[in-house]
């Protein structure tokens, strides 16, 4: 069994088949990226996968547990963390009490209604911002952060329960090149590290073969094409697909897509 | 079946009246955002201007229609005197706060009207050719009701023809939809708001100068059309025309038979109707679910801070000075007092859900009330003593709380608003009407203090210490796990759901801790006044906790209190004047225009941060 | 910036200096007697300050005189705000601070029985000049409270027994949905019943207050076919009534008896389109010949240049109750006072008016009589002073209603 499997998944929206019959499966530890042009349904499919719009059809079974029909907060119990494509934080908190946020969570502390909300697991919230290089700003207020840094520290948010799986919906989008690289490097190998799955939306090819074990490559709804970099790159459907839509691999415009 | 016709005319006309005054309602606040309570001045302005032009203009039907025309025009002018005058540099105030200013508003044209225009009803013409009534199938129906059921429509009309047929129509659609989008266009956007005050205003000039030949002008037109005009808007769904049209019709309609069965009901029919409409279509009719009350404009609200060393010290000099106060204050000055502490307490735990909670609460009163109420029927019909009334008082209110509560976080910004203030309503009537149980508006006398709290030293240090209490375990609450996790559904209830927190449960919770305080304020209330009457569960008292709260600044946990000892005081100065509520208003005119982050952001900008903090960084107004 | 905040802080100081001000000169004229007084002056300027008007006549005429026991006579007035808790806290401030002998005022029923309430605990003389509730002075009623103004009860008893004279047996109703309309309506149908045993009451209807719809309101009565019908509707509810109603033809071969309507208040913004034959009660000012009521018109058009409306009369009542009662008391020891207002009497320009011991009611009455259209106003014809002793219950029935409390 892998750590998440999807069979037969389906969305239409008035007759459109957003995501129709999508198949496929992630092993533990794994860096998978789903990619594909504008329109091709992967937002549909994450949106799916998190619990944030219901599937007509299919299974997503993680570790054995099926995720369809469960609302985003029990996913999330489930060990499932996630980031944004437009990043969600707490403006009016400082950078640690966002993560402070997530750890009370998921100790199930938040009907507390006595202690101090800062002192609880400053700790944890340090070693997780440390983690993503983001010590330094911890008590600044997120309102004011760069748009790179409120990425990290999504990212560090993500992983306050020890999530065993990642679901990150274009991680890069709206940073500069250096910035992509910077931080999905810093996915990547947090992931080796704690042996973290990845599940990853793209649009930077440059990141997609850099840091991904698997590619899948969805089209109007379908996966045409699954591999490995190299498999991927010298597939001629996906070439077709890509050049043949007036895409090109290396387009970094944002997708604006909406669930 | 004649009859049955009838009042269905009659249903009709009446919700013609109230479209008009709907209509221009929901466009301003559709494309401002702007809840506008002066509104209802602008109708009562269309009333008396039409009073004075059909008296000034040549009489017969070209004056008579003229002199609507000028008055409805006028009033879209003052309305766009006061846009560019007053809204314009509010609008990146946070969110609401131009509340206050309309607030401000509708005091001041309440003294002018009666300054300009007097004390008495002025009782207008009937229209010149329509005085009459017409016979249909053999039941009289005044010809002025014919012509405004047309009017309603032609009304409904021509907005949408201007909404949909010119260029300026589809500007303020896109506006309505996305405020940078049309800004990015090149559009000058203040030009495009202030057309669209003058428009709304102008409709309610219109509905005022329309009902000239079916009522007096009076003083009171105001606030009587007010409420019923935004039950109508968000029935219909904010910011949607038709909708409103159909609000009206619905509402007319419903009143117009509902008086043959059960003719109480005309007191309460349009919020309950909006309250039932509200649960099953959380957007109103024709309403989307886009129209909530974003702080989008306003800037984030800063990270809380502990207390700092000299505020500290300034808290302990503050409740040394409290304590030592009837050492040499008179009594007048602890009654005073203690009526400052009860809506400290009031604001501060209203504040809790809008500030903290992100919920806009219109019916704040509903908790003040049954809190108030629970005590008294307590004292009434059990006998307690006041300590058990006391604490029947929030048991009352937080249960109030529970059930409101449950409904209203099913809902999100400005619906949920008017579901708590439909809620606070229906509490209002149920006080009101049931006579026997709650004396109804002759209220529920003899509920004073017990032997040993009679004095008014005691029950001052009583209220310091439960008002004080109260505030100090608000404000834990606020730094503890669940305020942060309430203020995190706030900031975003995306990234909250994606932490596994259950926002609704959460907010759901605020309603209730809320409502029990609001319920000790409204028991301490009843036992400092000896009395209670529905008024206490009424808007207006909604009303003066949602402008302390907004005065104070929302995004202070100070705001509150600074908001309702400055109200308090500043309401006990000015009564004693005549003509006090246009120094009232102009009063808080003046602050919502020096002070748009209100008074407690304000001074955190002009005070040393010794007192506020380290300044944040990038936060600029 | 600092302009600003200069220009902010001189527009509170000058507030609080003309308090200052004020407290400070009622501070100098050590010599007065000082009374409180309440009213709900900016919610319903409209009644409030023809009383205003009245009783500052009556001052000033006390004053020149040579006050009451050698004192002149100060009124300290406050604007509830139509807002019982502010009544209350204003009530407070009264007598805590500024030392008054007793308070006088109200319009609102609540209101006045708010003050009521805090007279009893308070243990304060408190004159309820113009509120109407029944509940004042009998279910409510206490030893420190007296009423001058004919009470709901009164008023709807002295229509009840003109409509018991008329042939009309089916009778409907429309009051105001407070507590004013509800015990006009139960005193209206219980004392016509009483005298007319065979009365029906076809419809009853309740418009929220001012609020009315009257299209629909009309439509309603006039289903129900009544011979009569009793209002109690005012102000600008009972404008929209009357036109309504008129254009309807509801009033057409119906009599009407309607409370409060020939009120200078109610029926003089109607003008031309004022009712006709209407049974109503009220205040037909400019046609009492009476010599004392004339010299009281003649001075309050001297001061203010207009006629004096009912409001007037009960604030120059209220006043001359007040000099009357410390006249009678010597002195402004309470208990002494409260001994005199009890069967307190005084020369009123209505006439002679008691305060009944048992019940602590005046027994001013009221004007009764039908409406009429003459020169484009509305007034009153074939009417006669009902004095308010012959429409209030006996001693025996009063102590009955008043035994609860």
């Amino acid at each position: 069994m892998s750590l998440l499997d999807v069979t037969n998944l389906c969305k239409s929206f008035g007759g459109v088949r957003a995501v129709n019959d999508v198949n496929f499966s992630l092993e533990k530890g794994e860096m998978l990226a789903l990619i594909g042009p504008n329109g091709a349904g992967k937002t549909t499919c994450f949106n799916m996968l998190n619990g944030q719009l219901k599937a007509d059809r299919g299974s997503v079974s993680f570790q054995g547990q099926e995720l369809l029909g469960m609302n985003p907060r029990d996913i999330w119990r489930l060990g499932i963390g996630r980031t944004f494509q437009i990043t969600a934080t707490f403006a009016s908190m400082t950078v640690r009490e966002n993560v402070q946020m997530a750890l009370i969570s998921h100790h199930r502390k938040v009907f507390s209604l006595w202690n101090r909300a800062t002192n609880s697991y400053a700790q944890e919230a340090n070693s997780l911002l440390q983690q993503v290089g983001m010590e330094h700003q911890a008590d600044r207020a997120c309102g004011v952060l760069a748009y790179g840094d409120l990425k990290r520290l999504e990212l560090a948010i993500a992983l306050a329960h020890g999530p065993q799986l990642l679901l990150m919906d274009e991680p890069t989008a709206g940073m500069a090149p250096q910035e992509r690289i910077t931080l999905m490097e810093l996915v990547a190998s947090i992931a080796k590290s704690s042996n973290v799955s990845v599940l990853f939306t793209e649009h930077d090819m440059d990141v997609v073969f850099a840091h991904s074990d698997r590619l899948m490559v969805l089209n109007r709804g379908e996966i045409i094409a699954t591999g490995t970099a190299d498999e991927i790159r010298s597939n001629e459907v996906v070439k077709e697909v890509y050049l043949g839509g007036g895409s090109t691999f290396d387009t970094g415009e944002k997708e604006k897509t909406s669930a | 079946m004649g009859f049955y016709l009838a009042q269905f005319l009659t249903g009709l006309a009446s919700a013609s009246s109230l479209f008009l005054v709907a209509s221009g309602l929901s466009i301003i606040f559709g494309v401002t955002r702007i809840v506008n309570f002066a509104h209802g001045s602008f109708f009562m302005l269309g009333a008396y201007l039409a009073y004075t032009f059909v008296n000034i203009l040549p009489h017969g039907v070209l004056g008579f229609w003229g002199a609507i025309i000028v008055a409805s025009l006028l009033v879209g002018v003052i309305g766009v005197f006061l846009e560019i005058t007053l809204f314009r540099r509010i609008y990146k105030a946070p969110e609401l706060f131009q509340l206050v200013a309309t607030f401000g508003v509708v005091l001041v044209i309440q003294d002018l009207a009666l300054w300009i225009w007097g004390a008495e009803d002025l009782f207008g013409p009937r229209a010149p050719g329509l005085g009459g009534a017409v016979r249909i199938l053999g039941e009289p129906i005044p010809q002025y009701d014919l012509l405004l059921i047309v009017l309603g429509p032609a009304v409904l009309l021509a907005v949408w023809l201007l909404f949909n047929k010119t260029r300026w129509g589809t500007l303020v659609r896109a506006a309505t939809q996305d405020r940078e989008m049309v800004s990015a266009l090149g559009v000058n956007q203040s030009w495009l708001f202030t057309s669209v005050f003058f428009v709304g205003s102008t409709l309610a000039g219109l509905g005022g100068a329309i009902q000239l030949p079916r009522e007096a002008a009076n003083l009171l037109m105001d606030l009587n059309v007010i409420g019923e005009a935004f039950v109508v808007v968000v029935i219909g769904g904010m910011g949607s025309v038709p909708g409103a049209f159909l609000a009206s019709v619905l509402i007319g309609e419903l009143n117009a038979f509902g008086i043959l069965i059960f003719p109480e009901i005309t007191l309460v029919l349009a919020f309950l109707v909006m309250a039932v409409v509200l649960v099953v279509r959380p957007w109103g009719l024709l309403g989307k679910p886009d129209a909530v009350l974003r702080g989008a404009d306003g800037p984030p609200e800063q990270p809380l801070k502990p207390f700092t060393a000299t505020s500290k010290y300034l808290v302990w000099a503050l409740a040394a000075a409290l304590l030592a106060t009837p050492a040499i204050a008179d009594e007048f000055v602890l009654v005073l007092l203690s009526d400052i502490l009860i809506f400290t307490l009031f604001a501060v735990s209203l504040h809790f859900i809008m500030g903290p909670g992100g919920l806009v609460s219109f019916g704040h009163a509903a908790y003040f009330g049954l809190g108030a109420y629970g005590a008294a029927l307590a004292v009434k019909y059990l006998g307690v003593d006041m300590i058990s009334g006391l604490v029947v008082a929030p048991i009352a209110a937080g249960l109030g709380a529970l059930v409101f509560g449950w409904f209203c976080v099913r809902l999100s910004g400005v619906y949920l608003a008017m579901l708590t203030l439909a809620a606070a309503q229906i509490t209002w009537s149920v006080a009101f009407q049931w006579q026997d149980v709650t004396g109804g508006d002759d209220g529920i006398l003899g509920i004073w203090p017990a032997e040993w709290a009679s004095e008014k030293m005691a029950y001052y240090y009583l209220t310091l210490a439960l008002v004080g209490a109260s505030v100090y375990v608000i404000r834990r609450i606020v730094y503890a796990p669940f305020g942060y996790a309430l203020r995190a559904g706030r900031d975003s209830q995306l990234r909250v759901e994606a932490i596994g927190i259950n926002l609704k449960s959460q907010q759901w919770m605020a309603f209730v801790i809320t409502g029990i305080f609001a319920g000790i304020a409204g028991g301490l209330y009843v036992y400092s006044k000896g009395s209670i009457f529905p008024d206490e569960l009424h808007i207006a008292r909604s009303v003066d906790g949602l402008i302390m709260v907004l005065l104070g600044g929302i995004q202070s946990l100070i705001g509150p209190i600074v908001g309702a000892v400055s109200f308090t005081m500043l309401e006990d100065l000015v009564t004693r004047l005549d003509y006090w509520r246009i120094i009232f208003g102009g009063v808080i005119l003046f602050i919502v225009v020096i002070a748009p982050e209100g008074l407690a952001g304000f001074a955190r900008k002009i005070l040393p941060e010794s007192l506020t903090g380290k300044k944040n960084e990038g936060v600029q107004i | 910036m600092i302009s600003r905040r200069g220009l902010f802080t001189r527009t509170l100081l000058g507030g609080l200096i003309a308090v200052v001000a004020s407290t400070a000169h009622m501070a100098n004229a050590a010599e007065t007697i000082k009374i409180g007084e309440i009213n709900s002056y900016t919610r319903l300027p409209a009644f409030t300050e023809p009383y205003r008007k009245g009783w500052e006549l009556a001052v000033e005429q006390i004053n020149k005189k040579g006050g009451v026991l050698g004192k002149q006579l100060e009124v300290i007035s406050r604007d509830d705000a139509g807002k019982p808790g502010n009544a209350v806290k204003i009530a407070e401030e009264l007598v805590a601070k500024e030392k008054v002998a007793l308070l006088a005022g109200t319009f609102f029923s609540h209101i006045g029985l708010a003050v009521t309430d805090f007279a009893k605990q308070k243990k304060v003389l408190f004159i309820a000049s113009e509120p109407l509730s029944d509940a004042i002075v009998w279910s409510k009623g206490n030893d420190y409270t007296f009423r001058l103004r004919p009470s709901t009860y009164m008023q709807s008893a002295m229509l009840a027994k003109e409509a018991a004279k008329l042939p009309a047996k089916r009778w409907a109703t429309v009051a105001p949905n407070y507590a004013y309309g509800k015990d006009a309506v139960k005193a209206f149908k219980s004392v016509l019943k009483e005298l007319k045993p065979d009365v029906e009451f076809v419809e009853e209807q309740w418009p929220a207050l001012f609020k009315i719809d009257a299209g629909a309101t009309v439509r309603a009565l006039e289903a129900a076919k009544p011979e009569g019908i009793f209002n109690v509707t005012f102000g600008g509810d009972l404008a929209k009534l009357v036109r309504e109603g008129s254009i309807r033809g509801l009033f057409e071969g119906r009599e009407v008896a309607s409370l409060l309507t020939g009120e200078p208040e109610y029926l003089d913004p109607l003008k031309a389109e004022a009712p006709e034959g209407w049974i109503v009660t009220g205040y037909p000012r400019d046609f009492i010949k009476d010599a004392t009521h004339q010299t009281y018109v003649d001075a309050y058009k001297a001061k203010f240049d207009e006629l004096p409306k009912t409001g007037s009369l009960v604030g120059y009542n209220t006043m001359l109750t007040i000099a009357a009662a410390i006249e009678k008391a010597g002195s402004t020891d309470r208990d002494k006072m409260l001994a005199a207002m009890k069967g307190l009497t005084f020369d009123s320009p209505s006439g002679k008016v008691t305060y009944r011991p048992v019940d602590h009611q005046s027994t001013m009455g009221a004007w009764v009589g039908r409406t009429a259209v003459k020169d484009g106003k509305g007034i009153m014809v074939d009417w006669f002073y009902a004095d308010g002793a012959d429409y209030l219950p006996s001693a025996e029935k009063t102590k009955a209603l008043r035994a609860s409390n």
